[in-house]
């Protein structure tokens, strides 16, 4: 009976076509469209999860793989502030408030700046890039991200020369997220959730600064209004929902860090060959798939940044 | 309690404990044939933890019922405990077998690593061969032909069960979940009653040498 899934859940068949479809006509009444999503934030209302977010592919950096069910991405989510099932964040999103949101960019750069979040969203030409999201469970799915690269922010606030790394901090509200409050859902992490990136890192040029995926604005469960997504790192790297971008000159202490320094590295990046304590990397659960699938270096991106880690001990380095 | 109660009481059982199942398999059905999204986004996780869930669930169950006995004098809940230790078997190979043969798929050489590596997939594993040779001697004819004295013995292994199922427990669960506790503290009082009552009986035993004797009235 199980076998029989493996025929439903081949690629062409979680094809979210709806999506395609829906995406076309976005493009083909774009206009209106955007017209309609400036209305809301000239209201300062927030724009509806779901509200139409244009942006070319970039087929570059993107993998040809089809994209996860949008429904899977949105209703299995890793998100803490909200609790810690993995149900959680879809039922408990509609407690966060995107607007008004201010993303100060600050620490050792020359020109400090806090951004409203409807300037940053039209700072930077916006791309859409299908990435692979690797979970430290060992799951993954392909999601088609909204978004810029970060770098394009941190120069322009010009980082001095002692900064080496950057510090991202999420909301912290525990009436907006019900998992930040103590005992009751919370107890285990430290908040606000800390994430952080060497400089090198962060400039990379796969590293996202996103705001939306699947053609949508960001929803409430996947981090809105603002979060980044760096592929080759385990998902935890990527904060979410955040209100603060700092450039330091020490490596930051994150969030998983603090709380089990013995699972979970500052690096984290995507690695077959070290295990989680209490499971393997070797092989990964795409979900939408029946098999496992082996897990790939750096999540895939090896020929991209591979280069940024040359003499350092990835065994030691997790 | 006469035939009528007892009937009454092993379909009630039965039923409980079947249920689980039912729903897992009208789960399935529907992912399967109407595409509903019962299983959730990882079908084989859900199964797998709905499956090792009612493995403890039914493993506490079949070690509260003598504590019932001794707390409130019932003789019923004796009526059960074979019962509910053989579905919480079943439990456990169903939640063993989706291990080898969806989650892994026969991959031999990770399953073997995960089983040495991983202390909590160890004991998972221990917890379940413990449970074999009770399985095993569950039945009526071997009771007599262990003796019921060795068959008692024997089946104390199941405490031994219960500890490294909730090591098990404590071990997968990441941090910030907070539900492994409640199946530890049910599993530690019920323990801790058979503790007690076997402490009372070493005191009972005690005081009975020389048997305690009313005083003469002169």
């Amino acid at each position: 009976m199980l076998i029989r899934r493996t025929e439903r859940f081949k690629a062409s068949e979680i094809t979210d076509e709806k999506l395609y479809l829906n995406r076309r006509e976005f493009i083909a009444g774009g206009g209106a469209a955007l017209a309609l999503a400036a209305c809301d934030v000239a209201d300062g209302a927030a724009p509806p999860a779901g509200a139409p977010l244009k942006a070319a592919r970039n087929d570059g950096v993107s993998v040809k793989e089809v994209p996860t069910k949008l429904e899977s991405a949105t209703t299995y989510n890793n998100f803490y502030e909200f609790g810690v099932n993995k149900d959680d964040p879809a039922r408990e999103a509609h407690r966060l408030k995107t607007r008004p949101w201010t993303v100060a960019v600050e620490g050792l750069v020359h020109k400090p700046k806090t951004y409203d979040i409807d300037e940053l969203i039209r700072a930077f030409p916006l791309e859409e890039r299908v990435y692979v999201l690797r979970c430290v469970e060992a799951w993954s799915m392909v999601i088609p991200w909204i978004g810029f690269p970060l770098g394009a922010v941190l120069k322009q606030v010009e980082p001095t020369s002692q900064a080496k790394f950057v510090e991202f901090t999420t909301l912290l509200d525990p009436v907006q997220f019900p998992g930040q409050k103590p005992g009751f859902f919370g107890g285990g992490l430290e908040w606000p959730y800390v994430e952080g990136l060497r400089l090198d890192e962060a400039l990379h040029p796969l590293t996202l600064l996103t705001v939306g995926m699947y053609g949508q604005v960001l929803p409430n469960q996947n981090g809105a209004p603002v979060r980044i997504v760096v592929p080759w790192k385990y998902g935890f790297k990527s904060a979410k929902s955040i209100v603060r971008i700092r450039l330091v000159s020490e490596q930051p202490k994150t969030a998983w860090e603090k709380a089990a320094p013995q699972e979970y590295g500052f690096y984290s990046n995507v690695n077959p060959t070290v295990s989680h304590p209490r499971w393997s990397q070797a092989t990964e659960r795409r979900i939408g798939e029946f098999r496992r699938r082996p897990t790939l270096m750096f999540n895939g991106y090896a020929d991209q940044v591979a280069s940024l880690y040359s003499g350092l001990d990835l065994k030691k380095h997790y | 309690m006469g035939r009528r109660g007892r009937l009454v009481l092993k379909i009630f059982a039965w039923a409980v404990c079947l249920a689980p199942l039912a729903a897992l398999a009208w789960w399935i059905g529907r992912a399967l044939w109407l595409h509903t999204d019962d299983l959730g986004a990882n079908p084989i996780s859900f199964i797998t933890n709905h499956l090792g869930d009612w493995t403890f669930r039914l493993l506490l169950a079949s070690l509260a019922m003598t504590p019932l006995r001794i707390v409130f004098g019932w003789g019923w809940p004796l009526l059960l405990r074979r019962l509910l230790g053989l579905f919480a078997f079943t439990y456990a190979v169903l939640h063993f077998s989706v291990w080898i043969l969806v989650d892994h798929f026969f991959n031999w050489g990770q399953m073997a690593e995960d089983v040495v590596k991983r202390p909590y997939i160890t004991v998972g594993m221990l917890a379940l061969l413990t449970l074999i040779p009770l399985a095993l001697t569950s039945t009526t004819g071997m009771i007599k032909r262990l003796g019921a004295r060795r068959w008692t013995r024997l089946h104390r292994l199941v405490y031994l069960t219960g500890v490294l199922a909730a090591l098990h427990f404590l071990w997968l669960a990441k941090v910030g979940r907070t539900d492994q506790y409640i199946y530890v503290a049910v599993l530690a009082a019920l323990l801790g009653v058979r503790v007690v009552e076997w402490a009372r009986r070493l005191v009972r035993r005690a005081g009975k040498i020389p048997p305690p004797r009313p005083a003469t009235p002169p």
